[in-house]
């Protein structure tokens, strides 16, 4: 029996992962993404593997997974990764009204917490605001964004999924009956335009799931939402730290070499080709991440860059929207058999993501294989390059 | 932070398969305190959407966006528009040398990669025990630490940018050399620790191919420095010769 094909559009986090998952499940693979690996979202993510305390109190279903598959993506790729904790700080009285929340929200989702006194805290971490006034230590982590991609991709790879990077889709190719066969592609980097044919097209693009199910005349519910990130040229701390309250602007700081990157803002927008960086969200950075590190005032900007998310929803504004996601299968949604669209979700949940989309698909085909990304280490980032 | 406006001249190599080379002007309204690539990003945006170039990170972590402005080697995710034109000035941006060119301005790195996977490059460092200021220099910092926590680790200053073999005479004209960021992943180390790398970097292709101009570090965007963990290999390789020929090993 041949293998079925399925073109996965889109090689950002989700689409990465879904090709890894589906090489491993006994599909034939091809990635069509027109830039390269993860240049869209994925790549600008701020790079904290979330603990799922962020949530536990508001969203606690993403609070779970995050927890869960935080501590899979420690063991599976542990050369993107930078497994040093995290802290939860209460700067002001008002902080100190989430902490009962919080302690409750994270036993909830099976977040392992300790509560430190300001001196433990301002020991382990002395660039910490000195005037703090509890602390929460949780099993946060860093990653590389690039070679966190990279490593599903490498992997994916091995398992025979062909890349076709800087290359465009322009046009979803349609059968007698109107549904999805295939992709009509532009590859940028030669100026060729061909034609991929495939079983399942699985639409992995994020913040731009709607530009390729409109293709096929399908709306889908999401809201393009991004914020700015700013990094600074000093690493100031070990570990993840983040603002004991409801998740708001400029409330992470994170660690990555000799950086701290603190993130973020929340919007949202009609098209995420191109989002300019706007001053003030930067200036509001620094005010928000020098509440928690006043050292950061003694630091030189390094970079500055906004990142789209995915996020699923559309009528509730940016911060409310849950952060789980979605698979849909668009022949029981709109009665075009051929195409899954996967959006929302965040980084940390990537390999969940494709697990959940990997799982429709196989029932599409009758297939019944389990999914084992959870329990196997990636391949090198390195390898996707030999 | 300011509104101020300039207005900038972009000339952007381009290259399509067996195309022959040409360059392409773009003008721009920009604020001067943007970044190059946010430049060349609004380029593929609004201007031309057969532009290809790699990115990802956008913050200098990731490595992928590595071209040449103005004939010098930069990561154009944290080159400030301001540190390279005026008002009314131009930018030229091409891609890194010493790599075969995908298109336009993306290269294929795989030179890079096989050499850092040929000296097992680490990704990622413990902090105290892996000396990231080279064997002998303690961190810039201790930092404290509790027990139950185990150990600190951190990823690798070398991004795997390119930006060095791009720079490197050498690796212009040898294209087996191992190159500056490969020899610096295997200076940090040690040879004492790791003598399996001795036979990897003590050949013709390796440590002593070297021209020592320094390129490398004069580009770094990341606080490698190879140039100087070149030579400290170099010190490292010596000391291991010496110590086999008093019969040591």
């Amino acid at each position: 029996m041949t293998k079925p094909h399925a073109i996965v559009i889109g090689a950002g986090f989700t689409g990465v992962a879904i090709a890894y998952d589906l090489a491993q499940r006994g599909f034939r693979v091809s990635v069509v993404e027109r830039g390269p690996i993860a240049n869209g979202t994925s790549g600008r993510t701020h790079g904290l593997l979330h603990s799922g305390a962020r949530y536990a109190v508001n969203d606690q279903e993403s609070a779970i997974e995050c927890i869960q598959e935080n501590i899979i993506l420690r063991r599976i790729v542990p050369d993107a990764i930078e497994p040093n904790g995290g802290l939860f700080v209460a700067v002001q009285e008002e902080d100190l009204a989430y902490r009962d929340k919080f302690i409750e929200g994270c036993a909830a989702c099976g977040i392992p917490i300790r509560e430190l006194t300001p001196q433990e805290a301002l020991r382990l971490e002395p660039n910490l605001n000195p005037r703090l006034l509890t602390a929460f230590t949780v099993p946060d982590a860093t990653f590389d964004p690039l070679r966190l991609a990279l490593a599903f991709a490498a992997s994916a790879k091995a398992g025979g999924a062909q890349f076709y990077l800087y290359t465009d889709v322009v046009d979803l190719l349609r059968d007698g009956r109107g549904n999805v066969c295939g992709v009509k592609a532009w590859n940028r980097a030669a100026d060729r335009r061909f034609d991929l044919l495939a079983e399942v097209v699985v639409n992995a693009t994020g913040a731009w799931v709607g530009q390729i199910t409109a293709m096929a005349g399908i709306q889908v519910p999401i809201a393009p939402t991004p914020g700015v990130m700013v990094a600074y040229d000093r690493r100031l701390t070990q570990r993840a730290i983040n603002l004991l309250n409801e998740p708001g602007d400029g409330d992470i700081v994170l660690p990555q070499r000799r950086m701290m990157v603190v993130g973020t803002t929340s919007f949202t927008i009609e098209d995420p080709d191109y989002v300019p960086v706007y001053e003030d969200h930067v200036a509001l950075m620094m005010e928000r991440g020098s509440a928690l590190i006043p050292a950061l005032r003694q630091t030189r900007e390094r970079g500055a860059y906004m990142a789209t998310r995915p996020l699923i929803g559309g009528t509730a504004p940016g911060r409310s929207i849950s952060r789980t996601f979605k698979a849909y299968d668009h022949a029981e949604t709109d009665g075009i058999d051929g195409l899954v669209t996967i959006t929302g979700g965040k980084a940390t949940t990537l390999r969940l993501m494709a697990e959940k989309t990997v799982d429709v698909i196989c029932r599409k085909f009758g297939m019944d294989v389990p999914c084992r990304t959870a329990e196997t280490p990636l391949l090198s980032y390195r390898k996707f390059y030999l | 932070m300011s509104d101020e406006k300039w207005t900038v001249t972009f000339i952007v190599f381009r290259k399509k398969d067996e195309q022959p080379v040409r360059y392409d002007t773009f003008t721009l309204e920009v604020s001067p305190n943007e970044y190059v690539l946010d430049a060349v990003e609004r380029i593929w945006a609004f201007h031309d959407r057969s532009l290809v170039f790699a990115h990802a990170c956008h913050h200098s972590t990731c490595g992928a966006c590595g071209m040449r402005v103005n004939g010098v080697e930069r990561l154009t995710c944290i080159t400030p528009i301001r540190e390279v034109t005026r008002n009314g000035g131009t930018v030229r941006v091409e891609p890194l040398r010493n790599f075969p060119v995908v298109s336009d301005l993306a290269v294929d790195m795989s030179r890079l990669y096989q050499a850092m996977d040929v000296v097992h490059a680490q990704a990622v460092h413990p902090l105290d025990a892996a000396p990231l200021e080279g064997d002998g220099i303690r961190p810039p910092r201790q930092v404290p630490q509790p027990e139950e926590e185990g150990e600190f680790l951190r990823l690798a200053d070398c991004i795997e940018c390119g930006l060095c073999v791009s720079a490197c005479p050498v690796a212009g004209t040898d294209p087996a050399y191992l190159g500056p960021a490969a020899l610096a992943g295997a200076q940090l180390q040690s040879i004492a620790r790791n003598p399996d790398l001795l036979s990897v970097v003590d050949c013709a292709e390796g440590v002593w191919r070297c021209h020592s101009a320094y390129e490398c570090t004069a580009v770094c965007p990341s606080n490698v420095q190879p140039g100087w963990r070149i030579m400290d290999l170099r010190r490292q390789v010596v000391a291991q010769r010496i110590k086999a020929l008093l019969g040591q090993r």
